[in-house]
């Protein structure tokens, strides 16, 4: 049952064949067992939890069923949600609880689904291997030696490990894709717009962008339905007919063009990824899949140009955590100024202070121009790379991360290193594309563990449903989705 | 050595709309604390800013008042820096690309001691939207300042002018025309008690005839005319000393302490402000078209220019034509007027314009179908000015369209003196009844029947033997003193122009 | 841009961050990294491409002139702060958020 798909769940409820409080419970069970060691929810709430899995199984009893009702879906804490502790994984919102709901949220209350849980996450999202949260760690459930990537890490490491049904997760640089491929799931991050940023914690606005977390791409695009529309609480969210995302998934692959860029393949990309990548693509051939070489120029100014924008939004967005209306105030102050000075430097972890000083850097007088003016403008470039790009092909294929997961702590006082996590999917944020990471296969690491590995597909605007197709029809041929790791296997399936 | 003052302001106005520039928070003053403090407003983790088409619309008509470019497309940023006031830790403004871009206002400069009154055009550099901050309250705890947020968010567009203004009494103009023309247009209240419109000065000083500007300090928040003279007086004279004292003048931001009469600098922040502007992320571009720039010209009142044209041309007969179908409640249905004209002269058109409702009183009063030039010196002499001293305005006036011009018929028409008229005013005021019963009951009814104002003058006559032998010697004054006696003896509802006649027959 | 203490001090200060000067100096060795991966950024030539903002090039959509807010003060300071320098209670009163006295 935990590795059954959201379709398959959805039927068995509504067929009442389970409860949802029985499913829930089964999940609430799995995380009482392992999140101890893996780390991977901040916030649990049974009580409020199973009250909702009350009302699902109330609606069911009463015919009033939607896709998603009585499933439990894992939160990750960036989302505003009320009643519940809302950290965004830091010290600064420890004892924050939340007095509204994000636009997700509402969503799925509204189709009847459980919130099982706020998941862990690097501190305000910045991050790519979970390490920077206030709340602890998230182990990889294939290596609990490794981190499970970041930002979204703890619903990673939560869908991975069947903690539950499926989970949601935000991409500002590739914090859905990078831990979906470090992990072995299916991850989205849709067209920016696509779902509504209101109640999402900002991180850096104009990139930011909620998806779902999910083991298989039908299971992301029953999320979709959920999650993404028209809000109008959001000025940036896209005013698009509400669309069916599974409507394509069937749709045969014949004739598709794949794009390959040949700087997705070049040094920095690990070896033994690289090999899981072409033997996806060969079974992209097998489906009729036609191989185009493309190329994005810009790819490798990507870094540079988010480490400009990114942390500017950034210090801008956090400077409302200054210890006067919620959050962390220091217990000992002089007067305000001190007082903002060790709230700020009290409430921040080390990761989230060094953005903000290089936002702070980038934007003040004398150095705009060189820097943040300069970034937006080779933002275009890479956006324009794409329009190029996808005048030849369909959709884009690639390595979702340079490497499989990694050691904890390897890569933790090198920033630099860390930021280059995010080399393959920095650039469709800074576009505006949607991107997804689909479980493609295993590499051994040096050490000998078998550790999976994402192919990224990366769709023009508003080509999620494509997208969608293409992963399905990809996870029909192959079962590298439905892997589950060793670690957290259920007893009568070992 | 002679010295010059250059004087800019900048304005913050408050607009007039329900709510928030950036969420459904109402604005409407005076609440407690916190109360219309939102999400939005408290700056909560994950809420979002979506702009207030109103606000939009007030701008729009702003810069379609002083004739302005109005921006196709305009950029709302961010201006950064902590204080608790501001929740989010940023301003939203606009900054490089500002909603109005350059415009005029002409002013006039009332005469001031052998000074002749003058008129001026003052260029508007820019106006733009933004938001306000909340408000810090002090006492309520010892030794801590509380923070109220109802404030913060509320729209504002900020007015700024070149540095124009040569002298105290040309920014006050300045300052007094804008006031007129943000109510004139409806986007703005006008309450300076409540902080509705607050102005920055900057004042520097040059030798007279010399190009290069002084060196600027900024008076803050200015929120009467009265303290605005004082404070660029005060500020004026400080400059000046301070550089014939051999010193130079720092760049400063000052307050005015209406107490002291002085102006000084608020405390030095050791470092200049680097409010790192850059384009909201959360905003798109505010993209205004040449059809929603028609759609709020509709809406818009004739504007002042136009108006005191039209009132200073030469009388239109059809203007003061018993216009019945004009009800009190379409009185500012300006269209009926559209091309009435009044041949007013200047002073008597600009004291009408100081107020869009006094003007469309006014043209509702003459096409009851009395004389302009009377029905104008009523409203803004006798009218306006007990409106003000009551705290009331023209919506509430408590002498009526239909009563002012039916008293303006009745001085018309000889039926009661101006004298008598002005107590039917009282009684108009006080709501003693209609203008014709008050002058019944009062009993005020002039006396034109020449018999009767005869045989009155017949008695005087005959009662001042004294006086009517000291006329006869040559002493005029006695004439005067003969006609007051009649008046007297009429109770005053002689007219005295016929007393007068009657008096000088009866005595030649 | 070689990155100096002093600016890192500036930056710290603009950012209301306090940073003490063993913390400033290990900071300025990371900061200098990063900006090093950003100078890169000095070797295109971006004259005349107009910057970007927006993924999307569409425009600012307006809200109706409605009060849909009510009062939910008493909800939102359930979340405020221990006022601190010994006191647990929240800092709040009357409604207010209270902070140290503001000085203009
Ligand atoms: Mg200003
Ligand atoms: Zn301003």
């Amino acid at each position: 049952m935990i590795n059954s798909g959201l379709k398959q769940l959805g039927e068995m409820l509504h067929a009442k064949k389970i409860s949802s409080v029985e499913l829930t419970q089964t999940f609430l069970d799995r995380i009482q067992q392992y999140n101890p060691s893996i780390n991977a929810y901040i916030a649990l709430d049974e009580g409020k939890t199973l009250a909702q899995a009350k009302a699902a199984d109330a609606r069911i009893a009463a015919g009033n069923t939607a896709p998603l009702t009585g499933i439990p879906i894992a939160q990750k804490d960036i989302f505003c949600a009320k009643g519940w502790q809302t950290t965004c994984g830091s010290k600064m919102l420890a004892n924050f609880i939340a007095p509204y709901d994000a636009h997700i949220i509402t969503q799925f209350d509204a189709a009847g689904a459980v919130n099982l849980g706020k998941t862990n996450m690097d501190e305000f999202a910045m991050g790519s291997s979970n390490e920077t949260s206030y709340f602890g760690g998230v182990k990889n459930p294939w290596s609990f030696d490794r981190v499970p990537g970041g930002s979204s890490g703890g619903s990673a490491a939560a869908v991975a490990a069947r903690l539950c049904a499926a989970a949601t997760g935000t991409d500002t640089g590739g914090s859905i894709r990078q831990p979906a491929s470090l992990c072995g799931f299916t991850g989205l991050k849709p067209t920016y717009g696509a779902v509504s940023r209101y109640g999402m914690i900002a991180f850096a606005s104009s990139l930011d962008q909620a998806g779902p977390m999910a083991k298989s791409a039908e299971d992301c695009a029953l999320m979709m339905n959920v999650m993404a529309g028209f809000d109008e609480r959001d000025s940036t969210s896209l005013n698009r007919e509400k669309e069916d995302y599974t409507r394509d998934l069937i749709k045969p692959l014949q004739g598709l063009k794949v794009g390959l860029p040949k700087e997705y393949f070049s040094e920095g990309l690990d070896a033994s990824v690289g090999k899981v990548i072409e033997a996806a693509i060969a079974e992209y051939k097998k489906l009729g899949a036609e191989i185009v070489d493309i190329s994005l120029p810009n790819t490798g100014l990507s870094i540079p140009v988010y480490y400009v924008l990114a942390p500017a939004e950034a210090s801008s967005n956090l400077s409302r955590y200054d210890g006067v209306r919620y959050g962390h105030r220091a217990a000992e102050y002089t007067d305000l100024m001190d007082m903002y000075n060790k709230s700020r430097a009290e409430g921040f972890g080390a990761e989230v202070k060094r953005r903000i000083l290089i936002g702070t850097y980038v934007l003040s007088a004398g150095y705009y121009d060189a820097y943040y003016l300069k970034a937006q403008q080779i933002r275009r470039l890479i956006a324009q790379d794409f329009v190029e790009a996808f005048k030849k092909c369909d959709v884009i294929m690639g390595p979702a991360a340079p490497s499989t997961a990694f050691k904890a702590g390897e890569k933790v006082d090198d920033p630099v290193a860390m930021y280059l996590q995010d080399i393959y999917t920095i650039s469709t944020n800074l576009a505006g594309l949607p991107g997804m990471s689909i479980p493609a296969g295993f590499a051994k690491s040096d050490d000998g563990v078998s550790l999976p590995v994402g192919l990224q597909i990366i769709g023009n605007y508003f080509d999620e449903a494509r997208m969608l197709n293409v992963a399905h029809q990809y996870q029909q041929v192959t079962d590298w989705h439905e892997r589950m790791p060793e670690l957290v296997l259920p007893k009568e399936v070992k | 050595m002679e010295w010059e003052v250059v004087i800019g302001l900048e304005t913050h106005t408050q607009l007039r709309t329900n709510t928030k520039i950036f969420s459904g928070a109402s604005i409407k003053y005076g609440a407690e604390p916190n109360t219309q403090a939102c999400e939005v407003s408290i700056a909560l983790p994950g809420v979002l800013p979506v702009l207030n088409k109103e606000a939009v619309q007030c701008a729009i008509k702003f810069g379609l008042a002083i004739n302005a470019h109005i921006a196709p497309r305009s950029v709302f940023a961010r201006k950064n820096y902590f204080y608790p006031d501001l929740p989010k830790g940023y301003q939203i403004s606009q900054f490089e690309l500002p909603v109005v871009g350059k415009g005029s206002v002409t002013i006039q400069v009332p005469a001031v001691g052998k000074n002749a009154a003058y008129e001026k055009v003052v260029n508007i550099t820019r106006a733009h939207l933004e938001e306000d901050a909340g408000k810090s309250v002090h006492g309520a705890v010892e030794g801590m300042s509380g923070i109220d947020l109802n404030r913060a968010g509320t729209p504002l567009l900020e007015i700024v002018t070149e540095p124009d203004m040569r002298s105290a009494a040309e920014a006050v103009a300045y300052a007094k025309k804008l006031h007129e023309l943000v109510q004139w247009i409806g986007i703005c209240d006008g309450n300076m008690q409540e902080g509705s419109f607050r102005c920055d000065v900057n004042v520097s000083v040059r030798p007279k005839g010399t190009e290069k500007l002084g060196t600027r300090r900024e008076i803050k928040n200015l929120n009467s005319f009265k303290f605005m003279t004082q404070a660029i007086e005060y500020e004026t004279r400080w400059q000046i000393e301070t550089l014939e004292d051999g010193g130079t003048i720092q760049q400063a931001t000052v307050l005015f302490n209406p107490d002291t009469g002085e102006t000084r600098s608020m405390r030095s922040k050791e470092e200049a402000n680097d409010y790192r502007y850059f384009p909201d992320p959360d905003l798109l571009p505010l993209v205004i078209s040449e059809a929603d720039k028609a759609a709020v010209k509709a809406t818009m009142p004739e504007l002042p220019e136009a108006m005191k044209a039209r009132f200073m041309a030469d009388l239109d007969e059809e203007s003061r034509l018993d216009v019945r179908r004009i009800l009190e409640n379409e009185v500012k249905n300006t269209t009926l007027y559209a091309n009435k004209t009044y041949g007013l002269s200047e002073s008597d058109t600009l004291a009408l314009l100081v107020n869009i409702d006094l003007a469309a009183y006014f043209e509702a009063v003459v096409a009851q179908g009395v004389e302009p030039k009377p029905a104008a010196n009523w409203i803004f002499s006798s009218l306006w000015p007990k409106l003000n001293t009551n705290e009331k305005t023209i919506a509430n006036s408590p002498v009526t369209i239909i009563q002012l011009a039916q008293l303006l018929k009745r001085i018309a028409d000889k039926t009661i003196s101006n004298s008598a008229a002005k107590q039917v005013f009282e009684a108009l005021w006080n709501a003693e009844g209609d203008v014709d019963s008050i002058i019944e009951a009062k009993g005020l009814k002039q006396e034109s029947d020449s018999g009767a104002i005869e045989a009155i003058i017949d008695e005087v006559l005959a009662a001042n033997a004294a006086m009517v032998e000291e006329f006869k010697a040559g002493k005029e004054k006695a004439f005067n003193a003969l006609v007051g006696q009649a008046m007297k003896a009429s109770k005053g509802k002689a007219n005295p122009a016929q007393v007068n006649d009657i008096l000088k027959k009866k005595l030649s | 841009m070689a990155l100096s203490i002093e600016d890192i001090k500036k930056v710290a200060h603009l950012a209301r961050i306090e940073v003490s000067e063993s913390d400033a100096a290990a900071t300025l060795t990371k900061l200098t990294g990063i900006l090093g991966l950003i100078e890169q950024m000095q070797a295109v030539d971006t004259t005349g491409i107009e910057p970007m903002s927006h993924s999307q090039d569409l425009s600012q959509r307006l809200r109706d002139d409605v009060v849909t807010k009510t009062n939910l003060r008493d909800e939102f300071q359930k979340n405020a702060p221990e006022l601190g320098n010994g006191s647990t209670e929240p800092a709040v009163a009357g409604g207010l958020y209270l902070v140290p006295k503001v000085i203009e």
